[in-house]
């Protein structure tokens, strides 16, 4: 079973910082690292292969430094990565990339074909969940987003079992083999990389392709060219209109805020839990 | 692409077992204006088995049209037969903008037609307006954790597409004599032609806690000190009937578990009351309780943006405000036979 896990690098969001004089991102304020989601969809195809057998094949696109989230996922048990890298790509939106990753996916497909594609819910950066989607729609193969669990890969009949999340609970799918599934963290834990791993990630230089690498490929729908969204403006939020500040002690700040809870009652519908 | 082919703002009606979702009705309220800012209709497009009943209700909530795709397969969600029926009507009827609901299956689907129809999809927005001159749908979210916005535009491609965030958009009051036209399009699916099969579906009504449908909601930062004083929110909450939340600075510390927190990585709310206890307002906990029609903020900073959203301020420490709203609330209570209710003013 051939198993391809799509990743990215990504910033630390949770120490990035904002320049508040130009509003844009200090880049150099945020370690780079794997985006979180894409270790959980690593983490899974290891299991995934424990079972079942089979190769592992790591599949990214990003700057050169990139390949730093290629030995990452190595060192979580991936046998082998690709990092697609060029000018060419840069300034891509979702569809963008989608239809870049679905090209090296082709040719990966190509060498040893693939069986299932796993990628994070979204990444953190930008927060869309839109290109797992978008390349299974490229390979024409069913697409599952948010899987909680997948319990059985049948690779007689071809088929494979997964939970997916829904907004009041979870639906039981059962889908075709080649799919595409994006994971969410409760899939599994990350486990600590065994010493050989790490060793191995090491020294793993995973195969770099630019775009010329690539077959029919159409250029125009590559990079900022074949982006259709572009960011407009970038603003700091508005706030809703404030209202005004109750003065006075404690207690009259109180006995106010009460009239005018009282007076505005045709705003509330308050119900005692207590009826 | 000839974009004066492409006219009408369409939403995406999601249902589940015949039931449309809150956000779909949402979407009907910011369509609508929309639709009139550019002087075209509003259509809701439904997709599902025996759905057609619903179509009354599309239009109470604002639609002036309501597209039908109505097949067995249809009867559950699944990305593959829910995007054919989306590709046969907007490439029969060519709406300019399509809006879905951020949910798991909205998001899915949206991203899957975008694909099909090459075309630009915003992700999450959370504020939605339209140019009238260029006709260009302005999509806004929230970057880089919240921190700032961006206005996404899709200039060159047609429809304009985004998913947008449950419970930030404000339903209309829905009129049950509204008129409407229905149009319903035949398809052709067949179930042995499907790559997946949804063999179950488990709604776990445990998890979710309440703080989504709550009409008045206590929520309490960093600012209450420690644990201990986070109690007297609870009583608080126990007085008024209220649902005790948190900021993500206190579900991080433990004082309460993830699903009460609010705020961009939490749940969004739109209560009746909202009241902010010692917290600061932190711009990724206002786009969650923003839409609460009442706000009412204690803090002890004067400073404190928080005072900036509020409909009301009392600059001062929540330990000792609370305990004594506390004991207004109780005696009014009293006073009203031991249950205390706000009716309506009529």
């Amino acid at each position: 079973m051939h198993i391809v896990v799509c990743v990215k690098q990504v910033p630390d969001t949770k120490i990035i910082k904002i320049n508040p004089k130009t509003n844009t991102l200090d880049r150099r304020s945020a370690p780079a690292i794997l985006n979180p989601y894409d270790a959980h969809a690593v983490q899974e195809a290891v299991s995934i292969r424990e079972k079942n057998g089979g190769t592992i094949s790591v599949l990214s696109m990003g700057p050169p430094q990139a390949t730093a989230v290629i030995k990452k996922s190595i060192e979580i048990g991936a046998d082998r990565g690709y990092l697609i890298t060029d000018r060419a790509f840069a300034g891509a939106d979702t569809l963008a990339t989608s239809y870049a990753l679905s090209k090296a996916l082709e040719k990966i497909n190509k060498e040893l074909p693939v069986d299932m594609v796993i990628c994070g819910k979204h990444a953190i950066d930008g927060d869309t969940g839109q290109v797992g989607p978008g390349i299974a729609r490229r390979l024409d193969i069913p697409p599952i987003t948010n899987v909680i669990e997948v319990s059985e890969v049948n690779l007689k009949e071809k088929t494979v079992l997964i939970k997916r999340k829904l907004s009041s609970g979870y639906e039981l799918i059962q889908a075709e083999l080649p799919c595409l599934l994006t994971v969410e963290k409760e899939i599994n834990h990350i486990e600590y990389s065994p010493m050989p791993n790490m060793i191995q990630a090491a020294r793993y230089e995973p195969v770099i392709w630019t775009v010329n690498d690539f077959e029919n490929v159409d250029r125009s729908q590559l990079g900022l060219k074949g982006s259709p969204t572009i960011v407009g403006k970038m603003f700091t939020p508005p706030r809703p209109e404030g209202g005004k500040k109750i003065e006075g002690s404690a207690d009259e700040q109180v006995k106010q805020l009460m009239d005018i809870l009282m007076e505005k009652k045709e705003v509330l519908t308050l119900q005692s839990s207590k009826q | 692409m000839n974009f004066d082919e492409y006219r009408g703002v369409w939403i995406f009606i999601e249902q589940n077992d015949g039931k449309i979702e809150g956000v779909s009705l949402e979407l009907l309220g910011a369509g609508r204006k929309l639709a009139d800012k550019l002087q075209v209709p509003l259509a809701g497009f439904l997709l599902g088995s025996e759905v057609k009943p619903l179509a009354k209700q599309v239009i109470a909530y604002g639609a002036d049209e309501v597209y039908i795709v109505d097949h067995p397969v249809l009867k559950q969600y699944r990305t593959e037969s829910y995007m054919q029926g989306v590709m046969l009507l907007v490439e029969k009827y060519k709406p300019e903008i399509i809006l879905y609901g951020a949910t798991p299956n909205g998001k899915d689907l949206a991203s899957a037609v975008a694909t099909d129809l090459v075309t630009g999809l915003t992700a999450d927005t959370t504020m939605l307006d339209v140019d009238v001159d260029s006709r260009l749908l302005e999509a806004s979210r929230p970057a880089f954790g919240g921190n700032i916005m961006a206005t996404i535009l899709c200039k060159k491609h047609r429809p304009q597409m985004a998913t947008v965030r449950p419970k930030v958009m404000k339903a209309l009051e829905p009129d049950s004599g509204k008129a409407g036209r229905i149009i319903e399009e035949n398809i052709n699916l067949k179930e042995e032609n499907m790559r997946t099969k949804v063999l179950q579906i488990v709604n776990d009504v445990t998890k979710k806690a309440n703080l989504a449908d709550a009409h008045v909601i206590v929520c309490g930062g960093k600012g209450m000190g420690d644990v201990q004083n986070f109690q007297i929110l609870y009583e608080l909450a126990d007085t008024i009937g209220a649902t005790v939340g948190g900021t993500r600075d206190v579900v991080e510390a433990g004082w309460l578990p993830h699903e009460l927190q609010i705020g961009q990585t939490g749940e969004t709310v739109t209560p009746k009351i909202y009241f902010a206890i010692a917290l600061s307002g932190a711009i990724q906990h206002v786009v969650g309780m923003k839409n609460s029609d009442l706000i009412i903020a204690i803090n002890k900073d004067p400073n404190a943006p928080i005072f900036d959203v509020a409909t009301y301020g009392i600059v001062g420490d929540a330990m000792e405000i609370v305990p004594k709203l506390i004991e207004q609330f109780k005696q009014l209570r009293n006073e009203k036979g031991g249950e205390m209710s706000y009716a309506r003013k009529i």
